[in-house]
């Protein structure tokens, strides 16, 4: 079992053999989704919108343990925190827009689920939850289903330090340990459960000192440092396609805008400690290092701010434009006919 | 081929055997269906027949045999998942009915959930409070699941197979004390009942008992006093809460004009009431009597014998509420 993270402000990428290219796409994944979540709140801000639930800060741990998996063959369980993972599973701002407003055509759930509850067959991401940690026993049961067929698909679930409280999580690692099941679940531990912190869920220091009691490995990351993640997801995965069992990975993070749209989260944290952790950002360190090995210049940083403001401006002009659902589409047929087929 | 008298325990196990034998996506898991075979008995040779992979016992977590099964439908198996009984579904209240009834409407049908919850339902074996309430409408009340109750081994067998060949969720109630109960049931691995197709179990002109699950037997015994008495009941036995198919409700009513209804659940908020909204909507200038509901008492159901069955329906009840209205 690692000891805790010490949360840098540098990238670890030891062991890591991304190429340039690679590298400078994950950049352009983490900019992407922090500039679709941070309209998205200007959105709310303006009235525009209902609600929205931010995965600012997350993009580390997100984008890393994405490019880890086999994306489009792997399944992933997500919670609302995962824009970004999402995107990196092929989710788009336009997708996302169109769910924050509400408008007809929008793919996950034909605008009838909040936004934030990823959802793609097409993707490989099965249904995501409101009530936490629910996600987990679904996860495991995926996770036996391709280990009954005897494929070598890898399920990868996600959840807050939070939701590690419920009784889901305990059951369902529980079930993937005792079936070695070829599960990796990953904790992003952003310290904060709504306002209730982490020494209020838990009497050890991490979660990953759980994994020992389910039969499982764990891990520690730090979750704002991508190629890290990336590292550790990779062998995570790995050592699940090949047999070896469920991983529980906690990634260290930290959530620097409240909860969701509707809390303040000035009531239980102070402004220092939010601003020590913003020079910890998972975007500015990875800039910082694509800076030090030459791949990444102030050009080329506006020029990928700029390609990611267009799409950005493109998917909320679209989704804006977009018609509503009609009023039928509330009909929606609860149930599967006899005669459809997938 | 002929029907041949057997049990709803073996009517179960066979449509259990067959859906396994016909679809290798169906598997099943709970507590003690493995080397036990079953809390029932139903399972009872299905791990040496199919295997480990297929038969798999799960630990005491309700939550996860609920969840998990949600997961591995949705991931394309078709799970048959077994929970000991319907008191304690309640532990897996979230994944059943925020899920599993859920997915597909939520997800624009990007998702169906091919899994079968089967439970025990019913009181009458001193099993206290937390056992033996029969609270399948609770879950009725939710769309997006189907709700089976069968009462006679035949539909046991048909209901049970439709239930596993069918692209939908449902939640499968037996009734705990009925499992010994023996009819005719067809040998044909390709009988299978329609889903929500309600059935007349005994015809009669002067009162119309709609009931279901236990309440079938209560009200079989009921109408061979009435008779007696020259009163001909005509009972219709749902089968399904969800969906419920009222027609044939309506149908006899036109003809009795009167009408009880019989069941094991709690009596607020229950079958009952939503018979009775139901019928004053449709059947209002056929009505001669107020309807009557026949149900548990509005109690916790206690232990000891002679409470316990003073506090769950029976014969005579269902012939006192009969005989307030004809």
């Amino acid at each position: 079992m690692a000891t805790d993270v010490q949360i840098a402000h540098q990238i670890d990428d030891t062991g890591v053999d991304l190429d340039a290219k690679l590298l400078l796409e994950l950049y352009w994944q983490m900019v992407r989704a922090r500039r679709t979540d941070e309209r998205t709140w200007v959105l709310h801000r303006q009235g525009k919108i209902a609600f929205h639930i931010s995965g600012i800060g997350h993009e580390g741990i997100q984008i890393g343990a994405a490019y880890a998996m086999r994306r489009g063959y792997d399944y992933a369980q997500l919670y609302y925190r995962d824009l970004a993972f999402a995107m990196a599973m092929g989710y788009t701002p336009h997708d996302f827009m169109l769910s924050i407003f509400g408008k007809a055509g929008e793919p996950t759930s034909g605008a009838r689920q909040m936004p934030s509850h990823f959802s793609s067959r097409a993707l490989g991401m099965l249904s995501s939850s409101s009530p936490v940690a629910t996600q987990v026993p679904q996860a495991a049961g995926a996770a036996l289903a391709c280990k009954l067929r005897g494929e070598d698909r890898v399920t990868v679930v996600t959840l807050g330090e939070g939701s590690t409280s419920e009784g889901d999580f305990y059951e369902g690692l529980n079930w993937a340990g005792v079936h070695k099941l070829p599960l990796v679940c990953i904790v992003q531990n952003n310290i904060y459960a709504i306002s209730v912190p982490v020494h209020l869920q838990m009497a050890v220091p991490n979660v990953a000192d759980r994994a020992p009691m389910f039969g499982i490995a764990g891990a520690i990351v730090d979750g704002n440092d991508v190629l890290a993640s990336y590292r550790v997801m990779s062998e995570a995965i790995q050592r699940a396609r090949e047999g070896g069992g469920a991983t529980l990975v906690e990634a260290k993070t930290y959530r620097p805008v409240p909860h969701s749209s509707d809390d303040d989260d000035r009531t239980y944290r102070t402004r220092d400690e939010v601003e020590t952790w913003k020079q910890r950002d998972p975007i500015l360190r990875f800039q910082a290092y694509l800076r030090e090995r030459g791949l990444l210049d102030d050009e080329a940083i506006d020029e990928i701010e700029q390609r990611v403001r267009q799409e950005v401006d493109e998917a909320q002009a679209a989704a804006e434009a977009a018609p509503y659902p009609p009023a039928e589409d509330a009909l929606y047929p609860l149930f599967k006919p006899l005669d459809e087929t997938d | 081929m002929a029907d041949r008298p057997i049990t709803i325990r073996e009517a179960l196990s066979a449509a259990l055997r067959e859906e396994m034998q016909r679809d290798e996506r169906v598997f099943i898991m709970g507590e003690e269906v493995g080397v036990w075979g079953g809390t029932y008995a139903v399972t009872r040779g299905f791990l040496d027949e199919f295997g480990a992979k297929r038969v798999r016992d799960t630990p005491i977590a309700e939550m996860v045999i609920a969840g998990s099964a949600v997961g591995a439908a949705m991931a394309g198996l078709r799970p048959v998942a077994e929970l000991m009984t319907i008191n304690f579904a309640f532990l897996a209240l979230d994944a059943i009915v925020n899920h599993m009834a859920k997915v597909r409407y939520m997800f624009n049908g990007q998702f169906t959930v091919p899994m079968v919850i089967r439970t025990t339902t019913g009181g009458g074996k001193q099993l206290g409070a937390t056992h033996s309430h029969a609270p399948e409408v609770l879950f009725a009340h939710f769309p997006g699941m189907y709700v089976a109750v069968p009462g006679t081994a035949y539909d046991a067998k048909g209901m049970l197979k439709a239930s596993i060949r069918d692209d939908n969720p449902v939640l499968f109630v037996e009734h705990s004390t009925m499992l010994q109960r023996r009819s005719p049931v067809p040998d044909d691995p390709d009988f299978v009942l329609p889903i929500g197709k309600s059935d007349i179990k005994r015809e009669g002109d002067d009162v119309t008992i709609v009931t279901f699950g236990k309440g079938l037997e209560w009200s079989m015994a009921a109408a061979e006093q009435l008779e007696k008495d020259g009163i001909e009941a005509e009972i219709v036995d749902l089968r399904w809460l969800r969906p419920l198919d009222l027609e044939p409700v309506f149908e006899s009513f036109k003809k009795t004009n009167r009408c009880v209804v019989v069941e094991e659940s709690l009596p607020m908020f229950s079958v009952g009431a939503e018979v009775a909204a139901q019928l004053q909507n449709e059947m209002f200038d056929y009505m001669d009597a107020p309807v009557k509901r026949v149900a548990a008492m509005d109690n916790p159901l206690p232990y000891s014998r002679e409470i316990e069955l003073m506090a769950l329906p029976d014969a005579q009840k269902i012939v006192a509420a009969v005989k307030e209205v004809v």
